[in-house]
Protein backbone atom coordinates (compact mmCIF):
# COMPACT_ATOMS: atom_id res chain seq x y z
CA UNK A 1 0.00 0.00 0.00
CA UNK A 2 0.86 3.19 -0.67
CA UNK A 3 1.21 6.36 1.67
CA UNK A 4 1.44 9.78 0.96
CA UNK A 5 3.00 12.03 4.36
CA UNK A 6 2.76 15.94 3.82
CA UNK A 7 6.44 17.14 4.70
CA UNK A 8 8.43 20.04 5.43
CA UNK A 9 11.98 18.78 3.76
CA UNK A 10 12.84 15.61 2.30
CA UNK A 11 14.41 13.87 4.59
CA UNK A 12 12.90 11.76 6.80
CA UNK A 13 14.11 13.45 9.90
CA UNK A 14 11.69 16.58 8.47
CA UNK A 15 8.42 17.63 10.29
CA UNK A 16 5.25 16.72 9.10
CA UNK A 17 3.96 19.76 6.75
CA UNK A 18 0.68 20.80 8.43
CA UNK A 19 -0.95 21.67 5.39
CA UNK A 20 -2.04 19.36 2.58
CA UNK A 21 -2.35 21.06 -0.95
CA UNK A 22 0.19 23.55 -0.02
CA UNK A 23 2.86 21.72 1.84
CA UNK A 24 6.77 21.65 0.30
CA UNK A 25 6.57 17.66 -0.21
CA UNK A 26 5.05 14.38 -0.95
CA UNK A 27 6.79 12.04 0.63
CA UNK A 28 5.30 8.81 -1.04
CA UNK A 29 5.88 5.94 1.22
CA UNK A 30 5.28 1.52 0.07
CA UNK A 31 4.62 -0.70 3.39
CA UNK A 32 5.18 -3.42 1.25
CA UNK A 33 8.78 -2.66 -0.42
CA UNK A 34 9.53 -0.35 2.19
CA UNK A 35 10.73 2.53 -0.46
CA UNK A 36 10.91 6.22 0.44
CA UNK A 37 9.78 8.62 -2.65
CA UNK A 38 10.10 12.23 -2.25
CA UNK A 39 7.69 14.43 -4.54
CA UNK A 40 8.19 18.61 -4.38
CA UNK A 41 5.06 20.18 -4.19
CA UNK A 42 4.04 22.09 -7.55
CA UNK A 43 0.77 23.27 -6.53
CA UNK A 44 2.76 25.40 -3.42
CA UNK A 45 2.85 28.69 -4.75
CA UNK A 46 -0.18 28.16 -6.93
CA UNK A 47 -3.04 30.80 -6.55
CA UNK A 48 -5.89 28.90 -6.24
CA UNK A 49 -7.11 25.21 -6.19
CA UNK A 50 -3.82 23.74 -4.54
CA UNK A 51 -5.63 21.15 -2.87
CA UNK A 52 -7.29 18.79 -5.98
CA UNK A 53 -4.34 19.59 -7.72
CA UNK A 54 -2.15 18.01 -4.54
CA UNK A 55 -5.10 14.85 -4.84
CA UNK A 56 -4.37 14.54 -9.25
CA UNK A 57 -0.71 14.19 -8.13
CA UNK A 58 -1.63 11.21 -5.36
CA UNK A 59 -4.06 9.67 -6.71
CA UNK A 60 -2.24 9.12 -10.26
CA UNK A 61 0.19 7.44 -8.14
CA UNK A 62 -1.96 5.31 -6.60
CA UNK A 63 -1.83 6.23 -3.22
CA UNK A 64 -4.41 4.48 -0.51
CA UNK A 65 -3.28 6.62 2.57
CA UNK A 66 -2.40 10.52 3.33
CA UNK A 67 -1.10 11.30 6.61
CA UNK A 68 -1.56 15.74 6.93
CA UNK A 69 -1.93 17.88 9.33
CA UNK A 70 -5.58 19.04 7.77
CA UNK A 71 -7.63 18.39 4.99
CA UNK A 72 -10.15 21.11 3.32
CA UNK A 73 -13.23 21.42 2.43
CA UNK A 74 -13.14 20.88 -1.41
CA UNK A 75 -10.53 17.92 -0.77
CA UNK A 76 -12.31 16.16 1.63
CA UNK A 77 -15.37 14.73 -0.72
CA UNK A 78 -12.58 14.23 -3.54
CA UNK A 79 -10.45 11.79 -1.33
CA UNK A 80 -13.91 10.31 -0.08
CA UNK A 81 -15.34 9.48 -3.63
CA UNK A 82 -11.43 8.20 -4.34
CA UNK A 83 -11.41 6.37 -1.31
CA UNK A 84 -8.35 7.10 0.13
CA UNK A 85 -8.01 7.75 4.10
CA UNK A 86 -7.05 10.68 5.43
CA UNK A 87 -5.51 10.77 8.59
CA UNK A 88 -4.85 13.77 10.95
CA UNK A 89 -1.86 14.30 13.00
CA UNK A 90 -2.53 17.85 14.69
CA UNK A 91 -1.39 19.57 17.69
CA UNK A 92 1.87 17.45 17.92
CA UNK A 93 5.04 17.88 15.68
CA UNK A 94 6.00 14.71 14.61
CA UNK A 95 8.73 14.05 11.26
CA UNK A 96 8.46 11.87 8.93
CA UNK A 97 10.12 9.08 10.33
CA UNK A 98 8.25 8.56 13.33
CA UNK A 99 5.05 8.46 11.02
CA UNK A 100 6.97 5.71 8.66
CA UNK A 101 7.35 3.89 11.96
CA UNK A 102 4.05 3.47 13.37
CA UNK A 103 2.68 2.64 9.99
CA UNK A 104 5.00 -0.41 10.13
CA UNK A 105 3.64 -0.92 13.59
CA UNK B 1 -27.59 67.60 -11.33
CA UNK B 2 -27.41 65.56 -14.89
CA UNK B 3 -30.25 63.29 -14.53
CA UNK B 4 -28.33 59.76 -14.52
CA UNK B 5 -25.01 60.80 -13.17
CA UNK B 6 -22.77 57.80 -11.44
CA UNK B 7 -20.89 58.89 -8.51
CA UNK B 8 -18.73 56.05 -6.57
CA UNK B 9 -17.71 55.74 -3.72
CA UNK B 10 -14.29 53.83 -3.46
CA UNK B 11 -11.16 54.19 -1.03
CA UNK B 12 -8.81 51.18 -1.22
CA UNK B 13 -8.10 50.07 2.66
CA UNK B 14 -11.60 48.52 4.28
CA UNK B 15 -13.01 50.41 7.01
CA UNK B 16 -12.13 54.14 6.23
CA UNK B 17 -16.43 54.74 6.02
CA UNK B 18 -17.24 53.93 1.94
CA UNK B 19 -20.64 52.91 3.46
CA UNK B 20 -20.81 56.03 5.73
CA UNK B 21 -20.37 58.47 2.96
CA UNK B 22 -22.34 56.50 -0.06
CA UNK B 23 -25.54 55.85 2.48
CA UNK B 24 -25.56 59.64 3.82
CA UNK B 25 -25.25 61.11 0.44
CA UNK B 26 -27.83 58.58 -0.93
CA UNK B 27 -29.73 60.18 1.90
CA UNK B 28 -29.54 63.83 1.00
CA UNK B 29 -30.36 63.34 -2.73
CA UNK B 30 -33.28 61.20 -1.66
CA UNK B 31 -34.41 63.90 1.00
CA UNK B 32 -34.15 66.50 -1.95
CA UNK B 33 -36.88 64.29 -3.10
CA UNK B 34 -34.97 63.50 -6.15
CA UNK B 35 -34.45 60.23 -8.16
CA UNK B 36 -31.63 58.62 -6.68
CA UNK B 37 -30.58 54.31 -6.46
CA UNK B 38 -27.67 52.99 -4.28
CA UNK B 39 -25.86 50.40 -5.53
CA UNK B 40 -24.49 48.49 -3.13
CA UNK B 41 -21.25 46.48 -4.73
CA UNK B 42 -19.86 45.56 -1.91
CA UNK B 43 -20.98 42.29 -2.34
CA UNK B 44 -18.68 39.80 0.19
CA UNK B 45 -20.33 41.76 2.81
CA UNK B 46 -22.99 44.47 1.56
CA UNK B 47 -24.60 45.80 4.36
CA UNK B 48 -25.73 49.52 3.00
CA UNK B 49 -29.02 47.58 3.48
CA UNK B 50 -28.88 47.62 7.21
CA UNK B 51 -30.04 51.93 6.97
CA UNK B 52 -32.87 51.59 5.00
CA UNK B 53 -36.07 49.42 5.03
CA UNK B 54 -37.43 48.79 1.44
CA UNK B 55 -39.38 46.38 -0.12
CA UNK B 56 -37.99 44.23 -2.38
CA UNK B 57 -39.09 44.56 -6.02
CA UNK B 58 -36.72 42.91 -8.31
CA UNK B 59 -34.60 39.69 -7.17
CA UNK B 60 -31.90 38.06 -9.80
CA UNK B 61 -29.94 35.12 -9.31
CA UNK B 62 -26.13 35.35 -10.84
CA UNK B 63 -25.37 32.44 -12.55
CA UNK B 64 -22.37 30.84 -13.75
CA UNK B 65 -22.10 27.94 -16.73
CA UNK B 66 -19.98 25.02 -15.54
CA UNK B 67 -19.05 22.31 -17.23
CA UNK B 68 -21.20 18.90 -16.28
CA UNK B 69 -19.43 15.48 -17.63
CA UNK B 70 -21.32 13.14 -19.67
CA UNK B 71 -19.03 9.80 -17.92
CA UNK B 72 -20.79 7.36 -20.72
CA UNK B 73 -19.23 9.68 -23.24
CA UNK B 74 -15.71 10.57 -21.98
CA UNK B 75 -12.98 8.31 -22.90
CA UNK B 76 -10.69 10.09 -20.13
CA UNK B 77 -8.29 11.71 -22.36
CA UNK B 78 -7.57 14.27 -20.15
CA UNK B 79 -7.59 16.59 -22.68
CA UNK B 80 -10.36 19.14 -20.69
CA UNK B 81 -8.19 18.84 -17.40
CA UNK B 82 -4.94 19.94 -19.82
CA UNK B 83 -6.91 22.79 -20.39
CA UNK B 84 -8.80 24.42 -17.51
CA UNK B 85 -6.75 26.78 -15.89
CA UNK B 86 -7.84 27.06 -12.60
CA UNK B 87 -7.56 22.88 -11.33
CA UNK B 88 -11.43 22.65 -11.31
CA UNK B 89 -11.06 19.17 -13.08
CA UNK B 90 -9.85 16.45 -11.36
CA UNK B 91 -9.02 12.75 -13.63
CA UNK B 92 -7.52 9.55 -12.66
CA UNK B 93 -7.29 7.54 -15.80
CA UNK B 94 -6.77 4.30 -14.89
CA UNK B 95 -9.51 4.35 -12.15
CA UNK B 96 -12.42 5.79 -14.94
CA UNK B 97 -12.49 8.78 -12.11
CA UNK B 98 -13.42 12.19 -13.36
CA UNK B 99 -14.75 15.07 -11.75
CA UNK B 100 -15.45 19.06 -11.93
CA UNK B 101 -14.63 21.15 -8.88
CA UNK B 102 -17.39 23.94 -9.74
CA UNK B 103 -15.67 26.08 -6.42
CA UNK B 104 -12.84 26.25 -8.54
CA UNK B 105 -14.57 26.74 -12.35
CA UNK B 106 -14.55 30.45 -14.07
CA UNK B 107 -17.01 29.50 -15.99
CA UNK B 108 -14.61 29.67 -18.96
CA UNK B 109 -15.76 26.89 -21.16
CA UNK B 110 -12.19 25.92 -22.39
CA UNK B 111 -12.96 22.54 -21.17
CA UNK B 112 -15.88 22.10 -23.61
CA UNK B 113 -13.47 23.69 -26.74
CA UNK B 114 -10.79 21.14 -25.30
CA UNK B 115 -13.44 17.85 -25.55
CA UNK B 116 -13.75 15.36 -28.70
CA UNK B 117 -15.82 13.56 -27.82
CA UNK B 118 -19.26 16.05 -27.25
CA UNK B 119 -18.56 14.35 -23.23
CA UNK B 120 -19.26 17.93 -21.41
CA UNK B 121 -22.38 20.53 -21.40
CA UNK B 122 -22.97 23.16 -19.62
CA UNK B 123 -25.58 23.68 -16.16
CA UNK B 124 -25.96 26.72 -14.21
CA UNK B 125 -24.67 27.43 -10.69
CA UNK B 126 -25.64 30.19 -8.72
CA UNK B 127 -23.08 32.66 -7.28
CA UNK B 128 -24.43 35.01 -6.35
CA UNK B 129 -28.03 37.67 -6.34
CA UNK B 130 -29.10 41.01 -7.12
CA UNK B 131 -31.94 42.23 -4.65
CA UNK B 132 -33.73 45.92 -5.29
CA UNK B 133 -35.99 47.65 -2.88
CA UNK B 134 -38.11 50.50 -3.10
CA UNK B 135 -36.78 52.64 -0.38
CA UNK B 136 -39.09 55.53 -1.16
CA UNK B 137 -41.10 56.87 -4.51
CA UNK B 138 -38.63 57.66 -6.11
CA UNK B 139 -35.61 55.84 -4.24
CA UNK B 140 -33.93 52.41 -4.89
CA UNK B 141 -31.61 50.21 -3.41
CA UNK B 142 -30.00 47.78 -5.46
CA UNK B 143 -27.49 44.83 -3.40
CA UNK B 144 -24.83 42.76 -4.81
CA UNK B 145 -24.67 40.29 -2.44
CA UNK B 146 -21.84 36.94 -4.04
CA UNK B 147 -22.25 33.46 -2.71
CA UNK B 148 -19.88 31.94 0.06
CA UNK B 149 -16.86 30.07 -1.50
CA UNK B 150 -17.21 31.76 -4.83
CA UNK B 151 -14.18 33.05 -5.86
CA UNK B 152 -14.96 36.41 -7.28
CA UNK B 153 -17.92 38.74 -7.26
CA UNK B 154 -17.43 40.56 -10.46
CA UNK B 155 -19.73 38.71 -12.28
CA UNK B 156 -22.33 39.72 -9.07
CA UNK B 157 -21.15 43.28 -9.40
CA UNK B 158 -21.66 43.71 -13.01
CA UNK B 159 -25.44 42.71 -13.09
CA UNK B 160 -26.24 44.63 -10.38
CA UNK B 161 -24.97 47.96 -12.28
CA UNK B 162 -27.01 46.92 -14.91
CA UNK B 163 -29.72 45.99 -13.06
CA UNK B 164 -31.07 49.83 -13.05
CA UNK B 165 -34.65 50.19 -14.78
CA UNK B 166 -35.01 54.05 -14.40
CA UNK B 167 -32.43 56.67 -15.43
CA UNK B 168 -31.82 57.84 -11.68
CA UNK B 169 -28.61 59.41 -10.26
CA UNK B 170 -26.77 56.45 -9.45
CA UNK B 171 -24.30 55.88 -6.11
CA UNK B 172 -21.80 53.45 -6.36
CA UNK B 173 -20.83 51.72 -2.76
CA UNK B 174 -17.45 49.88 -4.43
CA UNK B 175 -15.65 47.38 -2.38
CA UNK B 176 -12.63 47.96 -1.07
CA UNK B 177 -8.95 47.19 -2.43
CA UNK B 178 -8.01 47.84 -6.21
CA UNK B 179 -8.47 44.50 -7.96
CA UNK B 180 -10.92 43.79 -10.35
CA UNK B 181 -14.35 43.92 -8.46
CA UNK B 182 -13.19 48.00 -7.25
CA UNK B 183 -12.70 48.20 -10.98
CA UNK B 184 -15.97 47.18 -12.23
CA UNK B 185 -17.55 49.12 -9.40
CA UNK B 186 -16.31 52.13 -10.74
CA UNK B 187 -15.86 51.74 -14.64
CA UNK B 188 -18.63 53.34 -15.89
CA UNK B 189 -18.57 55.93 -13.09
CA UNK B 190 -18.80 59.68 -13.82
CA UNK B 191 -16.93 60.45 -10.48
CA UNK B 192 -14.93 58.59 -7.83
CA UNK B 193 -14.88 59.77 -3.98
CA UNK B 194 -12.20 58.07 -2.22
CA UNK B 195 -12.71 57.60 1.67
CA UNK B 196 -9.32 57.30 3.37
CA UNK B 197 -8.28 58.17 7.08
CA UNK B 198 -5.58 60.32 8.29
CA UNK B 199 -3.22 56.87 9.12
CA UNK B 200 -0.17 55.10 6.99
CA UNK B 201 -2.31 52.38 5.71
CA UNK B 202 -4.91 54.71 4.90
CA UNK B 203 -2.18 56.65 2.65
CA UNK B 204 -0.93 53.85 1.65
CA UNK B 205 -4.14 52.61 -0.04
CA UNK B 206 -5.60 55.87 -1.13
CA UNK B 207 -2.22 55.69 -3.37
CA UNK B 208 -3.08 52.91 -5.11
CA UNK B 209 -6.78 53.62 -5.59
CA UNK B 210 -5.61 57.10 -7.03
CA UNK B 211 -2.78 55.36 -9.31
CA UNK B 212 -5.95 52.99 -10.36
CA UNK B 213 -8.03 55.68 -11.10
CA UNK B 214 -5.23 57.62 -12.98
CA UNK B 215 -4.66 54.40 -15.24
CA UNK B 216 -8.58 54.48 -16.25
CA UNK B 217 -8.97 58.63 -16.72
CA UNK B 218 -11.41 59.33 -14.27
CA UNK B 219 -12.49 61.92 -12.41
CA UNK B 220 -12.22 61.42 -8.24
CA UNK B 221 -11.40 64.12 -4.74
CA UNK B 222 -11.14 62.48 -1.82
CA UNK B 223 -13.10 62.67 1.92
CA UNK B 224 -11.28 62.19 5.14
CA UNK B 225 -12.61 60.24 7.41
CA UNK B 226 -11.63 60.44 11.46
CA UNK B 227 -9.68 63.15 11.35
CA UNK B 228 -8.21 64.04 14.84
CA UNK B 229 -5.59 65.96 13.93
CA UNK B 230 -4.01 66.16 10.24
CA UNK B 231 -2.22 63.83 8.43
CA UNK B 232 0.84 65.82 7.33
CA UNK B 233 2.21 63.31 5.39
CA UNK B 234 -1.18 62.60 3.67
CA UNK B 235 -1.53 66.51 2.71
CA UNK B 236 1.21 66.74 1.39
CA UNK B 237 0.59 63.93 -0.82
CA UNK B 238 -2.71 65.36 -2.03
CA UNK B 239 -1.22 68.95 -2.51
CA UNK B 240 1.64 67.59 -4.58
CA UNK B 241 -0.60 65.36 -6.65
CA UNK B 242 -3.34 68.44 -6.88
CA UNK B 243 -5.83 66.11 -6.12
CA UNK B 244 -9.05 68.18 -4.13
CA UNK B 245 -10.10 66.89 -0.55
CA UNK B 246 -13.61 67.35 -1.13
CA UNK B 247 -14.57 67.11 2.91
CA UNK B 248 -13.18 66.32 6.53
CA UNK B 249 -15.04 63.99 9.24
CA UNK B 250 -14.23 64.58 12.41
CA UNK B 251 -13.71 61.70 14.67
CA UNK B 252 -16.70 61.85 16.40
CA UNK B 253 -18.09 59.23 18.73
CA UNK B 254 -21.41 60.64 18.06
CA UNK B 255 -20.95 59.34 14.60
CA UNK B 256 -20.51 55.78 15.85
CA UNK B 257 -22.88 56.05 18.43
CA UNK B 258 -25.43 56.60 15.55
CA UNK B 259 -24.07 54.29 13.00
CA UNK B 260 -23.53 51.59 15.36
CA UNK B 261 -27.37 51.74 15.76
CA UNK B 262 -27.83 51.75 11.90
CA UNK B 263 -28.73 54.89 11.90
CA UNK B 264 -27.85 57.96 9.32
CA UNK B 265 -25.75 60.96 10.57
CA UNK B 266 -27.39 63.44 8.04
CA UNK B 267 -30.32 62.46 9.73
CA UNK B 268 -29.87 62.04 13.18
CA UNK B 269 -26.70 65.10 13.83
CA UNK B 270 -27.93 67.79 11.93
CA UNK B 271 -24.20 69.25 12.02
CA UNK B 272 -23.56 66.31 9.42
CA UNK B 273 -26.59 66.76 6.85
CA UNK B 274 -24.89 70.03 6.29
CA UNK B 275 -21.63 68.03 5.29
CA UNK B 276 -22.91 65.80 2.67
CA UNK B 277 -25.20 68.90 1.16
CA UNK B 278 -22.07 70.56 1.20
CA UNK B 279 -19.98 67.08 -0.24
CA UNK B 280 -22.64 66.70 -2.84
CA UNK B 281 -22.51 70.50 -4.08
CA UNK B 282 -18.76 69.88 -4.21
CA UNK B 283 -18.90 67.08 -6.38
CA UNK B 284 -21.63 68.20 -8.98
CA UNK B 285 -19.36 71.06 -8.91
CA UNK B 286 -16.24 68.90 -10.23
CA UNK B 287 -18.39 66.83 -12.66
CA UNK B 288 -19.62 70.15 -14.61
CA UNK B 289 -16.09 71.49 -14.69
Amino acid sequence: MKVAITSTGNTLESDVDQRFGRCTYFVIYDTESKSVEYIPNPNKQISEGAGPASVQILAERGVNKIVSGDFGLKVKPLLDSLKVQMIVIKHTQKTVSEIIESLDH
Amino acid sequence: MNKNVKIAVAGGKGGTGKTLVATNLFYVIKEEGKEVELIDCDAEEPNAGLFFNGNLIYHSDVMLKVPEINTSLCVYCGKCKEYCNYNAILMIGFSKYIKVIEELCHGCGACSIACDYSAITKKNRKIGEVNQYQVQDKALLTEARMQVGVYSPVNTVKTALKQNPHPYVQIIDAPPGTSCPFIHSVVHADYVVLVTEPTPFGLSDLKQSIETLKGMKKFYGVVINRVDEPNQEMMQYLQKENIKVLAQIPFDRDIATVYAQGGLIAQHLSAYKKVFTGLLDLIIQEICK
